[in-house]
């Protein structure tokens, strides 16, 4: 499966020889686990098994939620309650589930920018990248989906909200919003499709995360120097990796198990602290609440959405270009969805040579205007749309476009990167044999007397 | 050399089974809840004892009331009913047992244990309550019917006598009495 | 390296939050179940359970809250014959579908809803308002005389208080620009507590603050009764998960050491 060249299963009784003639599993699940992993990933390389772990725990929590409770919009509000209060440890299931989704955002998120800084995106990974940002895009409309089940006041007001972003397509967008909802505003059929959908959509994201390892498993891990390991030979390819059992299983499950302390201290102290007092008042249609927030990991692209109202001269531009077709309204849901396309287009925007940013002197700059260009726009998106938050908004938005669509593509021509090590492994040995005494250079380039 | 390897080796079992253990107890205990969650919830819990009014069911009939799921069947019997039931030998009896939860498991099927002690505290044999539920497959018999003048289920013919004792058919036992007693004088509690 | 990219999550995170927390006027009140220890006073949920039912119930129900969790441990903890005996003595009824008509209440029902005068529910209130247990102890004790500016504008409907942010204000109140000029507004609801409007039956005294901590504390309870049990599952995973960190770090540094050490072994040697 992997082009890394390394020691594969070979069924050794009589009953693996069987079993391997006729279904290859054990060998699927081997060659899974000792896959050749770059020995110099470093801690933000946890971030997929804590994904993974996400996923997992919000299937199986998520599937007992719905053993009690109930889709109608005259109950579902009181299911909860009961699940809250009268089910065996309910409260843990639903706050666990309901935290959960912040845990699984954060880890995305970190996991995303993991990918921007080290150029994991970067030929040949692409596909691991799209298949990436789709599971990003399916996480969003989970998320928002399980959002609304509680039918509480932000379930109910940020469901209208949200589906009204359908609405503002020319033409087909209230004929879109109508389908969407089964109706011509959120009620029963909303409430019991997006169950059904938000029952649905884990499945198919567990589906596209094993594409997504077996996408990376063919090209290999990316790691922080970028530098591909070496297949030439087995044996420099082992110089380069170890095998990811027991390896970075156990440096990753040491990775869980601390954030999940972090997490269970929140889901035990501060299980509210995430979610909006508002969603604990059942949905009414006939009150919107005073300030319509979306959960936090909404926030950056909830604030570009609103960053382009009609006095932004872009704004004016297209809709004059479009003779009116493209409105202020829609304009910001372009921009929505355009952030998230312009980020998966990464691969082909980034003209760069060299893959870490490590080795970019210029590009680190940019990027860390980036992440704290994400983190103003999370907060700009909480602020009411008035006083200065519009234009820094506005701001946020334009520089996270101008970054993959100008910047991006600009670095590769104008920069001088710095020179990677040669391999991993002389990467790998300069790291840790500082203590000793050794000098960056050392095992790179003198045979290991060891082999 | 060895002897250095050697006790490095028994301090890294141990650092290992102790992860091991310490894993699966972490696991064990996050499993648990997931599996509790199914068992009854406690507003099912706390449904399991109901109040009965019984003072409007006349003489020769019945009434049924749903608790925890199962019909309820609480029949006021006439004198030839009883008299019926009374009557009854012990060797005629299928299931020989009163099947009532309020006695012994091993009491006999007299019409005496399967009957209800009214608020005075005497056993007259009006009153009877038991669980409508056949006890072959689990179908609800009807009243009145039946070879023997009790119950019959029409699910696979089996007939109960005037005191839902099981006299032919498939079913293995006779209906079954719940934990029921009279706590005020038209009042019986459920559970 | 990646150290700062955390901070700025954390900074992320930490805005949604700062957000949630808005803009409230109420003070900070400290109620025995606050802090990782803290811990419902059952003797303080039995008194606000009185205050609730002399004088909140008459216009505000708790629906979600079933009669029989009043004895659950970690709760009120009233013994079940005190429940029944509670049920009886303040006459609790509810709407019995198929009967079409109501009936005293058992406990395993809800306490019933009451909309009579549009009161709001009151079952989740502690959780359903930024603060919660403060926000409800400051607007039960922030009524207070009308300020001046009011009376010269047309008579407000509803009572000044000063913890309350959502209400009817008067436009005389307002400055030349338009800002507030006094904190609160003017809520629907009328003072419902003055002090002495129960007499506690373990002997308390029945001072406003003393009247309105318990029914805070009551109503803190009545959203999340399961308060207790989820601190102590967050403090027993806390220490359960940190005790597999610990052994997962040394059982990591153990798998790499091999590794690690053939390198220090070999760059002397250069």
């Amino acid at each position: 499966m992997s082009g890394i060249p390394h020691d594969h299963y070979e069924p050794k009784s009589g009953g693996e020889k069987w079993l391997h003639r006729r279904l290859p599993v054990v060998s699927l699940l081997y060659d899974t686990l000792m896959i050749p992993t770059p020995k110099n990933l470093n801690w933000m390389w946890i971030w997929g098994i804590v994904l993974v772990f996400c996923l997992v725990m919000q299937i199986v929590t998520g599937i007992i939620l719905v053993m009690h409770y109930t889709a109608h919009v005259d109950m579902a509000f009181a299911s909860v309650e009961h699940i809250m209060r009268d089910v065996n440890g309910g409260w843990a299931i639903r706050y666990v589930h309901a935290n959960g989704a912040s845990l699984f955002f954060v880890a995305v998120y970190l996991h995303i920018f993991r990918g921007l800084y080290y150029g994991s995106y970067k030929e040949p990974r692409e596909v691991t990248w799209i298949i990436g940002m789709l599971i990003f895009v399916l996480m969003m409309g989970t998320a928002f989906m399980g959002y609304v089940l509680p039918w509480g006041q932000m379930s109910f007001w940020g469901a209208t909200v949200i589906t009204g972003l359908f609405g503002a397509i020319p033409f087909i967008g209230e004929a879109i919003q109508t389908w969407l909802l089964g109706g011509p505003a959120v009620g029963n059929a909303t409430l019991n499709r997006f169950l059904s959908l938000h029952y649905l959509l884990p499945f198919i994201i567990l589906g596209l995360v094993i594409v997504h390892v077996w996408a990376f498993h063919t090209t290999g891990n990316n790691n922080p120097t970028g530098v591909e390991v070496r297949r030439s030979s087995k044996k420099e390819a082992e110089a380069d990796t170890l095998p990811f059992w027991p390896y970075f299983v156990i440096k990753d499950l040491f990775a869980l198990a601390v954030v999940l302390v972090a997490f269970f201290a929140i889901v035990g102290y501060l299980p509210n602290a995430l979610g909006h007092p508002d969603n604990y008042i059942e949905a009414n249609p006939m009150a919107t609440p005073a300030h319509i927030v979306p959960e936090w990991y909404f926030l950056p692209f909830y604030a570009i959405l609103r960053a382009f109202t009609n006095d932004v001269w872009i704004v004016i531009a297209a809709n004059w270009i479009t003779a009116g077709l493209v409105d202020a309204k829609f304009f910001g849901v372009l921009a929505m969805f355009g952030a998230i396309i312009v980020m998966a287009l990464a691969p082909w925007l980034d003209t760069s040579g060299v893959r870490s940013g490590r080795y970019r002197p210029m590009f680190k700059w940019w990027f860390w205007l980036l992440v704290i260009d994400f983190a103003v726009l999370t907060y700009a998106g909480g602020q009411p749309a008035e006083g200065i938050w519009p234009t820094v908004s506005l701001l946020g938005a334009t520089y996270w476009f101008a970054y993959f669509l100008v910047i991006l593509p600009l670095l590769g021509v104008i920069e001088k990167p710095t020179t990677p090590p040669a391999t991993i492994e002389e990467d790998f040995n300069a790291h840790y044999s500082k203590t000793t005494g050794g000098t960056s250079t050392t095992g790179a380039t003198a045979p290991n007397p060891a082999e | 050399m060895s002897h250095a390897d050697d006790q490095s080796s028994n301090r890294r079992d141990f650092l290992f089974y102790a992860t091991g253990g310490t894993a699966a107890v972490a696991g064990a205990a996050a499993v648990w809840p997931l599996i509790n969650q199914m068992n009854p919830s406690a507003d099912v819990q706390a449904a399991s004892t109901q109040r009965v009014d019984v003072s409007g069911v006349a003489e020769g009939t019945q009434l049924t009331v749903l608790f925890l799921g199962k019909p309820i069947f609480v029949r006021r019997r006439t004198q030839e009913e009883i008299d019926a039931a009374r009557g009854v030998e012990m060797s005629e009896l299928v299931d020989p047992l009163a099947r009532n939860a309020n006695l012994p498991a091993d009491a006999p099927a007299t019409d005496e244990d399967r009957t209800l002690t009214d608020f005075d505290g005497n056993n007259t044999g009006e009153w009877l309550v038991m669980q409508g539920v056949c006890t072959h497959l689990g179908c609800v018999p009807l009243g009145e019917q039946g070879d023997f003048g009790g119950w019959f289920c029409p699910c696979h013919g089996s007939h109960y006598d005037t005191a839902g004792r099981i006299r032919r058919g498939p079913a293995p036992e006779n209906l079954h009495i719940p934990v029921v007693s009279f706590v005020d004088p038209g009042v019986i509690l459920l559970g | 390296m990646f150290r700062p990219i955390t901070l700025a999550a954390a900074v992320a995170l930490s805005a949604g939050v700062a957000h949630a927390a808005g803009e409230a006027h109420f003070e900070n009140h400290d109620f025995s179940f606050e802090g990782p220890f803290g811990s419902y006073d059952e003797n303080q949920l039995q008194r606000g359970l009185q205050v609730f039912s002399q004088v909140c119930s008459g216009c505000h129900g708790i629906r979600y809250v079933p009669i029989r969790t009043l004895s659950d441990e970690g709760g009120p903890n009233l013994p079940e014959d005190q429940v029944r005996a509670y049920i009886d003595e303040y006459f609790i009824e509810v709407w019995d579908p198929e009967e079409q008509d109501y009936r005293a209440a058992t406990p395993n029902d809800h306490f019933p809803p009451n909309t009579s005068v549009g009161a709001p529910d009151l079952s989740l209130m502690a959780k359903a308002r930024e603060g919660g247990p403060d926000h409800i102890y400051s607007i039960l004790t922030g009524y207070e005389e009308e300020p001046e500016c009011a009376l010269e504008g047309p008579p407000m409907d509803g009572f000044y208080n000063r913890a309350f942010a959502n209400g009817a204000y008067p436009e005389s109140c307002l400055d030349e620009e338009g800002h507030r000029t006094v904190e609160g507004s003017w809520i629907a609801m009328s003072q419902p507590l003055y002090g002495d409007d129960v007499v506690y039956q373990d002997g308390t005294e029945a001072t406003l603050e003393q009247e309105v901590e318990d029914v805070s504390a009551f109503l803190m309870w009545a959203a999340e009764p399961h308060m207790m049990e989820r601190k102590e599952m967050g403090f027993r995973a806390i220490l359960m998960l940190g005790l597999l960190s610990v052994l997962l770090y040394l059982t990591n540094k153990r798998i790499w050491a091999p590794v690690k050490a053939r390198l220090k072994g070999e760059t002397p040697a250069e």
